[in-house]
């Protein structure tokens, strides 16, 4: 049957990877507030400088479930350094592409785990500031409220 | 996939096999302009006249009463604008409405607007019910026309319809309702009710898309919709859409041949799929438990959203909806949840299920059983929900 959604993101939908918590994380990230629609909680577990787990909450819509999904599988088991450099194309381009109005969820996976990296950094007494930037604190323009 | 329930009646139905067998001869050999002098062009003609007949019969208005348009939405536009172009020839510009009307009707509105017009909506309360009290107070010298819904589409409540006419008439005013949820599924009188202009569409009782009427009652003037030919009698002009509207009166006949019967049987579905659900944990009911539509099921559920919801329900083969931004296509959740007071949060965690007479009992198992399931999926996944319950062990 049709879908709004590629066959990637149902897939990542249906079957999300990564759904979880690490109660022991090294670094916890979320972005994204209720009023809007779409809450991204991000857990990362560092080892010898790599991405050893990620595990993720997700409170939105199909596509921020998915993008949430696939930007854990792209981050997992990678140097940290290579999962800062994560963007939400990339996000989008692993999943056969979104609809234009949802491309805004693949930027807040981006965030969430930047939010987290910055989170691990800070825990390690590193500034993430001139690593990461500023992580807005809501989804600017996501709604009128 | 090995279930199919379509729960989504609201926003469309499935065209009756009796109805499509109605229609067939004027989509096959009857294809005549009904314009047309000889018998075959008749044939047509007498097919569209026993139609209006018939439409006018079920709404107890007078068959020179019904003007066909394409839907809903064309019937709202004219109703709406039409009187207000007349209206304002007189100097009434203010028209009186509801926060949660359809867009056909809102936007209308904005659209006149624009021109100058001034527009109160009326609060619709938290049970999405107007108080005639606020009709009566916002009704001045210069309001050109009170448009109010007979049902409403997301959350299902009945207006008081013929309350909002007798006060109407009494103040001199015309009232258009959109009555396209309720054609079909309410009794329904014209007279009766003070009604002075009246939206249909066939595809929301089991007729065709792309039909539907405008009833108008003799004696209002109104500007045209469409100038041509002499269709519509002269007000909406073009060749008529025959096996539409051969297709619509069908359709509303036998909705209304054992209405009471028929509702009495969905409302109990219906209420067994609401109390069920609300069996969930923060879960609530939008809109009127007992003055709503039959079919009607329209339930929040905190800590999820709706699309996620829907494409779960939908992996499960049941079709529903949902009044979330996500969904809307816009940035908000519903206007009409937003009307009746739901915040943000939880206007985005809507469910609509809207069942129809063909829904069987097995269906309603069906639902009962998937629905907890996939919002219990989507809140072990929500780090809402987890904040929701973290401040609940706090209290
Ligand atoms: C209350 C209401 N008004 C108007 C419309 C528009 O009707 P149509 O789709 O026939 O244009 C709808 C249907 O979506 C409706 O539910």
């Amino acid at each position: 049957m049709a879908s709004v959604y590629s066959e990637k993101v149902m897939d990542h939908f249906a079957n999300p990877r990564n759904v979880g918590e690490i109660k022991d994380a090294d670094g916890v990230g979320e972005v994204g507030n209720a009023v809007c629609g779409d809450i991204m909680k991000m857990y990362i577990k560092v080892k010898d400088g790599k991405i050893e787990d990620v595990k993720f909450k997700t409170f939105g819509c199909g596509s921020a479930i998915a993008t949430s999904s696939m930007a854990t599988e792209l981050i997992k088991g990678k140097p940290i350094e290579e999962a800062l450099q994560l963007t939400n194309k990339a996000v989008v381009e692993a999943l056969d592409g979104l609809p234009a109005h949802k491309l805004h969820c693949s930027v807040l996976a981006e965030q969430a785990i930047k939010a987290a990296l910055a989170d691990y950094y800070t825990r390690q007494g590193i500034d993430p500031k001139p690593l990461i930037g500023d992580i807005p604190e809501t989804c600017e323009g996501c709604c009128s409220h | 996939m090995d279930r199919f329930i379509y729960a989504d009646n609201a926003a469309t139905t499935q065209l009756s096999p009796k109805v499509l067998e109605k229609m067939m001869p004027y989509l096959t050999n009857e294809y005549g302009n009904a314009s047309s002098l000889y018998g075959f062009g008749q044939n047509s003609k007498q097919a569209i006249v026993a139609a209006r007949e018939s439409i006018a019969n079920c709404l107890h208005c007078k068959p020179n009463e019904v003007y066909f348009t394409s839907g809903g939405s064309e019937a709202d536009n004219w109703a709406i604008k039409m009187i207000a172009k007349e209206q304002a020839k007189k100097g009434k510009k203010h028209i009186i409405s509801t926060a949660f009307e359809h867009h056909a009707v809102l936007h209308s509105l904005n659209a006149l607007k624009e021109e100058g017009f001034e527009i109160t909506l009326l609060p619709v309360y938290e049970n999405g019910i107007i108080h005639v009290e606020d009709l009566e107070n916002a009704i001045r010298e210069d309001t050109a026309l009170v448009t109010i819904m007979f049902a409403n589409n997301e959350i299902g409540t009945i207006q008081p319809i013929k309350e909002v006419g007798a006060i109407c008439k009494a103040h001199h005013v015309y009232f258009h309702t959109d009555a396209v949820q309720a054609v079909g599924h309410l009794p329904i009188d014209f007279v009766d009710m003070n009604i002075d202009l009246l939206s249909m569409s066939g595809h929301k009782f089991h007729g065709p898309k792309g039909i539907g009427a405008l009833i108008i009652r003799n004696g209002i003037r109104f500007a045209n919709l469409i100038d041509g030919g002499s269709q519509e009698r002269n007000r909406r002009a073009g060749t008529e859409n025959t096996a539409g509207i051969v297709g619509i009166s069908e359709a509303l006949k036998l909705a209304l041949e054992n209405l009471e019967q028929t509702n009495t049987s969905i409302i109990q579905k219906r209420n067994r799929i609401i109390s069920e659900l609300l069996k969930i944990e923060k879960s609530r009911l939008n809109g009127d438990a007992n003055t709503r539509l039959p079919g009607n099921i329209n339930i929040s559920f905190e800590g999820i959203e709706g699309e996620s919801l829907l494409l779960y329900l939908d992996m499960k083969g049941i079709c529903a909806s949902s009044g979330s931004a996500c969904t809307s296509g816009s940035l908000d959740p519903s206007h009409v949840l937003l009307s009746i007071g739901l915040p943000h949060e939880i206007a985005h965690g809507s469910l609509r299920l809207t069942i129809s007479e063909s829904t069987t009992d097995e269906d309603v198992d069906y639902i009962i059983e998937s629905v907890p399931q996939v919002v219990d999926r989507l809140r072990k996944m929500s780090p809402l929900w987890e904040k929701i319950k973290l401040e609940e062990g706090k209290e």
